[in-house]
């Protein structure tokens, strides 16, 4: 359980934590392991919620159906932009492991945090364009299951935003401290497992609604 | 703005007749007298309380020691008191509801229909979340650190958190009491029914939303579990070599942790039916409650391991210390455990063998739902052989240990009839069903947790319980059991169908006059609880434990003194085989002086989670009532503390290795001191806590 004497206590990838930095035995990886944990839930949530969603393809009651509701376009864009966020995430994490200064962590952040926030601006364009259409959740089952499921994955992407601004403002009070790789690193987890959420949406709700 | 927009917005939909007080001045009845009784007794409850905490100076100590601590043991005992109040509510409902059927054979009775639903609702829903899931969680909480030789659990805050919201939880049953109405819908809460177009009230949403904060602190509890197991296990402690209690709580909390999230979709998605119009599981507009019932299931089957699982593991503490025998077949029992674990995910569909499905499918689940009874077996034949020319002793709990064996057995009899799909097309729905799985919780579970609440009673409070008032309690509990819930099994094949508010036929009412008896006998046993507990603390210094360990028990809880300290060991420990601390007495290498003491660090006090738990209540109670400003406010409220939290850099503290030495020394002292009591005399005073090694068996 406890570490040999001069070597570095635990090392997780893009966190650079050392002896010196001020945690408890075993709190990274507990910490971190626990994060997965909640990962998995978080993951059967969406895993449901895409459940029901196929259940619910046909149930469109005379409502717009995939055809008439989904535009490809803008998602698409999104799609990109959720991609790109994660690369810059991943920069940001970078950033922080070969200790170049705050500068660049800063910055990736920042760009990462526009990033979110244009994707849940696109997003938010679509749910008016759907509403526009008549394609409102009170319509149908089928716009029910869809209204479900997306703005769940978009609350999570708002609240990973808010978590950055939170992260952001941890920088300029305790500058790169334990706890705060250790979040930083949680974030991170969070961040890319909602990309693989949309890639799943993108590719079952978007592409199979417009391509079928 | 018109007179009735301000209301609107102040206090959405409440209003006068929301009060129970008000709708019995308005209408006499003995229902809503009961009614407004009920919720009187909150009402005033509420006040001798505050009272009490004012008069006796109270409040601070009450934050200071208990609603802000982060310590697993406060937090694991605050845990079980709420499972006594609401065991206590929920108890005289079925009463209550026991009493109505007897009464109502061709005449109305005393509770009128919709009163009558709401408390089957609030019944189930309280007994299952708010009893059950508290209680069980409470024990974990308490144990498992203690168990693997840990300080903590991993998550001390989120602990907290959890024990917050599932406590707000159960407040908003409470507030349903005095303000407003329950769901009518059963403690499973199926849509349509209880959807806008059937149910337009609070009730629901009372329902919804307690479950909710329950199954999110749930969750969270599960993580914390699991967690704790996998990663705060002292040296030495493989997982092979586990007390049994620790395999069934790593169990539990997996099966949280998969299975709450359908819970929690559920009762969203049906909130987002109620609140924002959606058609997920509403009749019309393609709506398709199927989707809420498979949701529900796969949480609810899961759920009943969640329930079963940790009573496992308390009898297998209990058979195995009070035999004084290493558990039989230890590596089975665990295999057995896992087992239960993952066919739990696979059964689900046996709750709704009649809503439509194929035969096929049907025959699937109900061989599914057979298997189970596999492992479940090996279990019973492991204790049986614990006991097997172990030196025995009937203490209370090894009573609850033995009827538990004897009914479960039973209890899972009736559920293999039930898995086989045709019979369970001829008795779905009546009280047969009802009989069966009370049959299977009350021993199964209960009898568990009582069992366990008396055996690790001494070690978290330093002294023995009455074993005469927990001898009573026992036989109030079994011969109430059987007297309530065997005449239900005839009733169930007679045809009675479960939750009926009356009833016309006469030939029920000698069944149910039995019944209503066993359900008065159960009461006595609540009662008989609490008695113990007066009594016990009444005559506290001639039954004190302070070497920890009356049982000659085996697992490293009973190593350190009761109550523990805080931080649990002195020195972490270092485990070498199964039933560490037996090993250790019988070796005479118990209660030595360690070399050298640390520092410690232990977590410090946190205002997170109570103000967490306050401010989810009432976003719920504001959501519940529509009132706007309230929820919002409350939602806001819940992220201010979590945030500012995350700014907080100073959240241990040091206790000096100076005062770790002097309390241990102080307590390696008395036991040094105190006359050891062989296990044949450790219900009498003369047990301090140090046990007599029996002739030695040192393995080689």
């Amino acid at each position: 359980m406890s570490a040999r004497a001069g070597e570095p206590q635990l090392r997780h990838v893009g966190l650079n934590l050392l002896d010196t930095d001020a945690l408890e035995p075993g709190e990274a990886a507990t910490g971190l392991y626990g994060f997965w944990l909640f990962l998995m839930s978080d993951a059967i949530l969406f895993a449901l919620l895409f459940a029901i969603y196929g259940t619910q393809l046909t149930a469109t009651a005379g409502a717009p159906g995939p055809q008439d509701a989904f535009k490809i376009g803008p998602t698409f864009v999104e799609t990109l932009i959720l991609l790109t966020s994660s690369l810059t995430f991943g920069l940001a994490s970078i950033a922080l492991k070969y200790d170049r200064g705050r500068t660049g962590l800063v910055l990736w952040l920042s760009v990462t945090l526009t990033l979110g926030i244009a994707f849940l601006g696109f997003e938010i364009g679509d749910f008016r364009t759907m509403f526009a259409d008549g394609a409102t959740p009170d319509r149908s089952g089928f716009l029910s299951a869809f209204f479900a499921l997306v703005p769940t994955h978009g609350l999570h992407v708002a609240a990973g935003c808010l978590w950055i601004v939170v992260m952001l403002a941890q920088i300029a009070v305790f500058g790169t401290d334990a706890r705060f790789k250790l979040n930083l690193l949680k974030l991170g987890l969070f961040w890319h497992l909602l990309d693989i959420v949309w890639i799943a949406i993108f590719s079952v709700v978007y592409l199979q609604g417009t391509l079928a | 703005m018109s007179e009735g927009g301000h209301w609107l917005t102040l206090f959405g939909r409440l209003n006068l007749r929301a009060f129970p007080f008000v709708r019995a001045w308005e209408d006499p009845t003995v229902s809503e007298l009961i009614g407004a009784f009920a919720g009187a007794l909150v009402v005033v409850g509420a006040f001798a309380l505050v009272a009490l905490l004012t008069w006796q100076r109270w409040w601070g100590r009450l934050f200071r020691d208990w609603l802000t601590s982060l310590d697993h043991k406060k937090i694991g005992i605050m845990y079980v008191v709420l499972a006594g109040v609401m065991l206590s509510r929920a108890l005289v409902e079925a009463v209550l509801m026991r009493a109505q059927q007897s009464l109502a054979v061709d005449a109305p009775g005393i509770v009128a229909p919709e009163h009558f639903a709401q408390l089957f609702s609030t019944h189930g829903t309280i007994m299952i979340f708010f009893m059950a899931m508290p209680f069980l969680t409470g024990l974990i909480n308490y144990v498992v650190p203690l168990q693997i030789g840990a300080r903590d659990v991993a998550f001390p805050l989120l602990n907290s958190i959890s024990l917050m919201l599932t406590a707000g939880g159960a407040g908003l049953v409470m507030i349903s009491l005095a303000v407003g109405e329950f769901s009518t819908g059963g403690w499973s809460g199926y849509p349509p029914y209880t959807g806008k177009a059937f149910q337009p009230g609070v009730g629901p949403d009372y329902w919804i939303w307690a479950i909710t904060l329950a199954s999110l602190g749930t969750t969270m509890s599960g993580i914390n579990i699991a967690a704790t197991v996998y990663k705060k296990r002292c040296p030495g402690l493989h997982l092979t070599r586990m007390p049994l209690f620790c395999w069934t709580a790593l169990c539990t909390a997996i099966l949280m942790i998969f299975a709450t999230p359908p819970l929690t979709l559920a009762t969203a998605l049906l909130a987002l039916d109620r609140y924002l119009d959606f058609h997920v599981f509403t009749n019309d507009l393609g709506g398709n409650m199927m989707n809420y019932v498979n949701l529900f299931w796969l949480f609810g089957h899961p759920e009943v391991y969640i329930l079963i699982l940790p009573a496992f593991g308390v009898f297998s503490e209990v058979i195995s210390a009070f035999s004084s025998k290493e558990l039989y077949g230890y590596k089975s029992l665990a295999v057995a455990t896992m087992a239960i674990g993952v066919l739990s995910f696979t059964v689900w569909l046996h709750h709704f063998f009649t809503m439509g499905q194929s035969a096929d499918v049907n025959a699937v689940f109900g061989i599914a739902t057979m298997t189970i009874s596999i492992p479940t077996g090996v279990k019973i034949y492991n204790w049986i052989w614990t006991m097997f020319r172990g030196e025995v002793r009937f203490t209370a709990p090894m009573l609850f240990a033995l009827a538990f064996i004897v009914t479960f057995v039973l209890g899972g009899l009736t559920g293999i009839m039930l898995a086989i799909p045709p019979i369970d097309y001829v008795v779905h729905n009546t009280v047969f069903l009802v009989a069966h799985f009370h049959n299977m919780l009350i021993p199964g579970l209960l009898y568990g947790m009582i069992a366990g609440y008396l055996y690790w009673f001494p070690k978290a409070f330093g002294f023995r319980l009455s074993e005469v008032w927990g001898k009573i309690a026992f036989g109030c509990w079994v011969s109430g059991f059987y007297l309530a819930f065997m005449p239900l099994y005839v009733l169930g094949l007679g045809g009675m169908a479960r939750r009926s508010q009356a009833l016309f036929e006469p030939d029920y009412r000698p069944w149910l006059l039995v019944a209503v008896c066993g359900a008065f006998l159960l009461l006595a046993g609540l009662v008989s609880l609490f008695v113990q507990l007066w009594v016990s603390v009444r005559d506290r210094d001639v039954n004190r434990v302070p070497v920890g360990d009356p049982w000659d028990a085996r697992s490293l809880e009973w190593s350190v003194s009761a109550p523990p300290p805080e931080y649990n060991f002195a020195t972490i420990p270092q485990v070498d085989r199964l039933d560490p601390f037996y090993w250790r007495k019988e070796r005479g290498e118990a209660y030595r002086r360690p070399e050298r003491y640390d520092d410690i660090v232990m977590p410090r006090n946190s205002w997170v989670g109570p103000l967490v738990g306050l401010t989810a209540t009432v976003c719920a109670f504001g959501l519940v009532w529509h009132i706007g400003w309230l929820s919002i406010l409350g939602f806001l409220g819940i992220w201010i503390p979590v945030v500012a939290r995350s700014f907080v850099r100073d959240i241990h503290r040091t206790i000096p290795a100076s005062e770790v030495e002097a309390t241990d020394r102080r307590w390696l002292d008395r036991a040094h001191t105190v006359q050891p009591v062989p296990r044949e005399r450790e219900t009498e005073p003369a047990n301090l806590g140090l046990a007599r090694p029996f002739p030695p068996q040192v393995p080689v």
